[in-house]
Formats: structure tokens, C-alpha cells, sequence
């Protein structure tokens, strides 16, 4: 049996210990290990943007990064952004816009559209389709989910959190 | 993946150690956004990892006017791209870093692991090749400098030995009317590795070029200097003459073959369109400070 190695990191705001074996992704790690399936497995080598998590404020693709090197990390995932039973406004407006089909692809791209808000909240059109260029959606074509993002970072600048309608 | 160990070294030092024990068996990990993926697919199979990333002196980025710029070998692309003085006095540089990859990517990886992983496509060598940049090298020998273009001994391989870390670049601070720019063709905007890519730098008096360094990416096994054609630009006026004969040269060493990107012939061809392009958008930025 391969030696595993203790970890201790932030997730979503929370302290949380686990053991891993060095070779485990931080992905496997997160669905396997935690029991977070929020970030999907698409396609392991960088491309589909589905695994997508926050650490230490940038977003990355948790397929690419090992378990391990969470040590001391801060993360967050799409399990963390709805609040006190409150979706977060992007998820709010992914629902309006009807920004997602099959789904797989979206809790990749709410993380990566959160990552470019916390860091942007007034983008272009253009900042949001470059902010999402590493996430890959095969039903939607796109264009609803430039729309729900807009739409979303027009709520969060106006300060009216998870409202309704559009 | 097959099992492995990883370490996260707190000094050079220890790195060097920590490489020197694992010998053959040992490997730099910086952003693995190569490395990991080759590991998954078993084309590289490492057993001991030993993280760049952890490393305070591979972490530097420091210019002065004097020193120059100090780039460590894991410092994350999004930190060049974001910088304000890099983007001041480096903008090929910068272009180069903020094409690799998605957000997500720019994110982790590094120009260290760029050059490391041996690709002759990787977009920041050629930059860097114009830029006259310097690789330090560090191993329990000592340190030794490699100058960036001959760096990479043919595809996926470098001169580093197993026990060898690539700890910073060095880049000459550019003197007065000096500039950069690097250009890639991908069939399109984003996500895709370089069919030709070219950087180049310049420096003019009043219309004089009293410098010039050309890098081409993706047109041989290896990244290239096009050191005859840089060298027809000294001494003349930058004009479309000078940059059309410069772009001829650039040709002449380009040895590329065909792949899904492009045939042969095509990357020829786009070795001129882009050495002209470049030469020209370095010019007018030069000519501007
Ligand atoms: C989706 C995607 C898109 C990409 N797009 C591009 C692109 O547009 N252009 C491009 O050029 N590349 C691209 N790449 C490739 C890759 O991102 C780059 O080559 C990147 O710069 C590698 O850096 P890294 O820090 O992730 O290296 P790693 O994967 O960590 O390492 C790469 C190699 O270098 C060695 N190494 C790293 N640092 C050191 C060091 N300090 N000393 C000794 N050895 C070291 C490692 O052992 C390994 O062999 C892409 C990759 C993905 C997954
Ligand atoms: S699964 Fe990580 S990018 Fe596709
Ligand atoms: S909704 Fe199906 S892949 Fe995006």
C-alpha cells in the first residue's frame, strides 16, 4: 500500500484534514476522498475547465494539481458558493438565463466566473468570454452563459444578492 | 498515475539535496501543467516530485535599471502578466506569457517549466531568445549559465542534468529606444499550441537598428535564434526593406515539418509573415519611447 501523507487545508471556509497518496490529484482527491463532487472530470489534461477550483484567490484546474500541495491552502469549490441557503447570484442567473443544459460544465464555469468577479466586477463582454475561454460546454453555445455572467455581476454591483427575475 | 513522493522544499538548498538523493528518479515539478499530464499518459515517469514552486529564490521578480530583470523559474505566468513594470519594459515577454493556456493555466504555470519541458513550440522561449536571456543553473556543483537558446537539445530534452535546477533567467535591462514583441499563429483565438511563433527585440538610434535579436518557436526540434538574420539589421535604417530581407534569412534556418497544425511549407511561410510582423510592431514600440 502506497504511504499516504496528512493534509490540512481550508476548505470552503472550513478547516479540513485528510490523508492522500502524493500521486492523487487534487480533483480525486476533492470527489474521492472529501466527497466534494462538485468539480467534474472532463478531461484530466487542462482543457475542459470542469474541475475548476479557487486557491489562494486564483482559479485553476484542480486535474492538474496534486492533493498534497493543498497543504496550507485556502480552496473553494461550487459547494461553497451558495449561502445560508441562498444561491449565489451567478447561480441565481445560470437558472434565469437558462445557462446550462446537461450541467456538467457549470459548476466549472460558476467557479471560473466567480474567480473573474471577486477579481472584476464590471467586465466587458469580451473580459468575460476571455475569463472563460479554458471551460468547455457542449450544449449551450456559449452565449447564455456570457449573459448570466453580465447579468450577474449587474445584480452583485447593485448589491441585491440572489434576487429573482430578469 | 504510478506512485511517487513529493516534497516541498523550503530553500534551494534543500532542493538540491532532495535531487541529488533521488537521482534518476527525482523531478522539478513547477506548475504540472506539462509534467503531471505526461505522468498520467506514462510518457514521463518520475518517482520523486520536488516542488519549484516552494522555492523562494526560483519565486524572485525584480527589475532595476541597473540589474536588469531577475525572472525565477516558477514564478507563475499570471504574476508576469499582471506586472506593470514587465509590461513596461517587456511587452514581448508579456505577450508570450499570457498566451499560454486558459486563465486556469496562466494561473500555475511557469516560464521556467516552458523551457524545461523541452517543447519547440513553447511560446515565452522565443521571447526570451530575443530578450538575450540567461538561464541560472543551479546543481551541488555550483551554478552555471546557459543562454536561453541553447537551453533545449532537441524535443522534450534540455541540457539539465538530473540533479540540476533551473533557478532564474536573467534579461539586460533594455536600453533607450529598445523594445520587444512576440507573435504566434493558432488557427484560433485561444487554447492552441503555436503553429510558427516569433519574437523579436530591437534597438534604434533615430531610425538606425543599433541591436537586434530574433527567436522562432515551432519551425525546427529545437527553439532557434536566427542569428544572420538579426545580425542584417544592425547598422541600417528599420525599414520594410531591411525587415523583408531580415524575414528571408529567418527562413533560411527554419527546418519545420508537417503535423495536424500545418504542413511544412505553410510554417515556411508563416516564419516571413510573422518576423515581419513582429519586426515591425518591436519598431514602432521602440521608436516610441
Ligand atoms: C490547456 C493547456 C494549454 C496550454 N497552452 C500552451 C500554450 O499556449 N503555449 C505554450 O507554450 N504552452 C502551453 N501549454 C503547456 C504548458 O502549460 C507550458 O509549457 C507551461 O509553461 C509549463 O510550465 P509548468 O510550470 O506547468 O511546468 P511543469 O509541468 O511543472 O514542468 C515542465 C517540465 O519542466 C521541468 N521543470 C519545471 N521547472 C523546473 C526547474 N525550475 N528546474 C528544472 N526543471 C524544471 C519539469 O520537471 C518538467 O519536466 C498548455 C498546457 C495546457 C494544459
Ligand atoms: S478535467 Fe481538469 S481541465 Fe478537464
Ligand atoms: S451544459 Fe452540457 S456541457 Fe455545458
Amino acid at each position: 500500500m502506497a504511504n499516504k501523507v496528512y493534509v490540512e487545508t481550508t476548505l470552503n471556509g472550513e478547516t479540513v484534514e485528510f490523508l492522500c497518496e502524493p500521486r492523487q490529484s487534487l480533483l480525486e482527491v476533492l470527489r474521492d476522498v472529501l466527497g466534494f463532487t462538485g468539480a467534474k472530470e472532463g478531461c484530466l489534461t487542462g482543457d475542459c475547465g470542469a474541475c475548476s477550483v479557487i486557491i489562494d484567490g486564483r482559479v485553476v484546474c484542480s486535474c492538474l494539481v496534486l492533493g498534497v500541495e493543498a497543504q496550507g491552502k485556502t480552496i473553494e469549490t461550487v459547494e461553497g458558493m451558495a449561502r445560508d441557503g441562498q444561491l449565489h447570484p451567478l447561480q441565481q442567473k445560470f437558472l434565469e438565463h437558462a445557462a446550462l443544459q446537461c450541467g456538467i460544465c457549470t459548476p466549472g464555469f460558476l467557479v471560473a466566473a466567480k474567480a473573474l468577479l471577486d477579481r472584476n466586477p464590471n467586465p466587458t463582454e469580451h473580459e468575460v468570454r476571455y475569463a472563460l475561454a479554458g471551460n468547455l460546454c457542449r450544449c449551450t453555445g456559449y452565449d447564455k452563459i456570457v449573459r448570466a455572467v453580465l447579468d450577474a455581476a449587474a445584480v452583485m454591483r447593485g448589491g441585491t444578492h440572489g434576487v429573482t427575475g430578469a | 498515475m504510478h506512485a511517487i513522493t513529493y516534497e516541498a522544499p523550503k530553500s534551494l538548498e534543500h532542493a538540491l539535496r532532495l535531487l541529488a538523493a533521488a537521482g534518476e528518479k527525482g523531478r522539478v515539478l513547477a506548475g504540472g501543467t506539462d509534467l503531471l499530464i505526461q505522468m498520467r499518459a506514462g510518457v514521463r515517469t518520475p518517482e520523486r516530485l520536488i516542488d519549484a514552486k516552494t522555492i523562494p529564490e526560483l519565486q524572485v521578480l525584480s527589475f532595476s535599471p541597473h540589474e536588469g530583470l531577475r525572472l525565477g523559474a516558477a514564478v507563475p505566468c499570471y504574476r508576469i502578466v499582471e506586472d506593470p513594470v514587465l509590461c513596461q519594459h517587456y511587452p514581448g515577454l508579456v505577450e508570450a506569457a499570457g498566451l499560454i493556456g486558459s486563465v486556469q493555466i496562466k494561473n500555475r504555470c511557469t516560464v521556467g517549466g516552458n523551457l524545461c519541458n523541452g517543447s519547440p513550440a513553447a511560446d515565452t522561449t522565443p521571447a526570451l531568445i530575443a530578450l538575450g536571456a540567461v538561464c541560472y543553473v543551479a546543481s551541488p556543483r555550483g551554478t552555471r549559465t546557459v543562454a536561453v537558446e541553447d537551453f533545449v537539445v532537441s524535443p522534450g530534452r534540455t541540457v539539465l542534468q538530473p540533479d540540476e535546477v533551473l533557478v532564474e533567467f536573467r534579461i539586460p535591462a533594455p536600453p533607450p529606444h529598445t523594445a520587444d514583441c512576440y507573435q504566434r499563429f493558432i488557427p484560433r483565438n485561444e487554447m492552441d499550441i503555436a503553429v510558427v511563433g516569433v519574437g523579436a527585440a530591437v534597438t534604434l538610434d533615430g531610425e538606425v537598428c543599433t541591436a537586434a535579436r530574433i527567436g522562432l518557436g515551432a519551425v525546427a526540434p529545437t527553439p532557434l535564434f536566427a542569428r544572420e538574420a538579426s545580425a542584417s539589421l544592425v547598422g541600417k535604417p528599420l525599414d520594410d526593406e531591411a525587415i523583408a530581407t531580415a524575414a528571408e534569412l529567418a527562413q533560411k534556418i527554419a527546418r519545420p515539418i508537417t503535423d495536424m497544425r500545418g504542413t511544412a511549407e505553410y510554417r515556411l511561410h508563416l516564419v516571413g509573415v510573422l518576423t515581419r510582423r513582429v519586426l515591425k510592431v518591436a519598431a514602432e514600440r521602440a521608436r516610441a519611447r
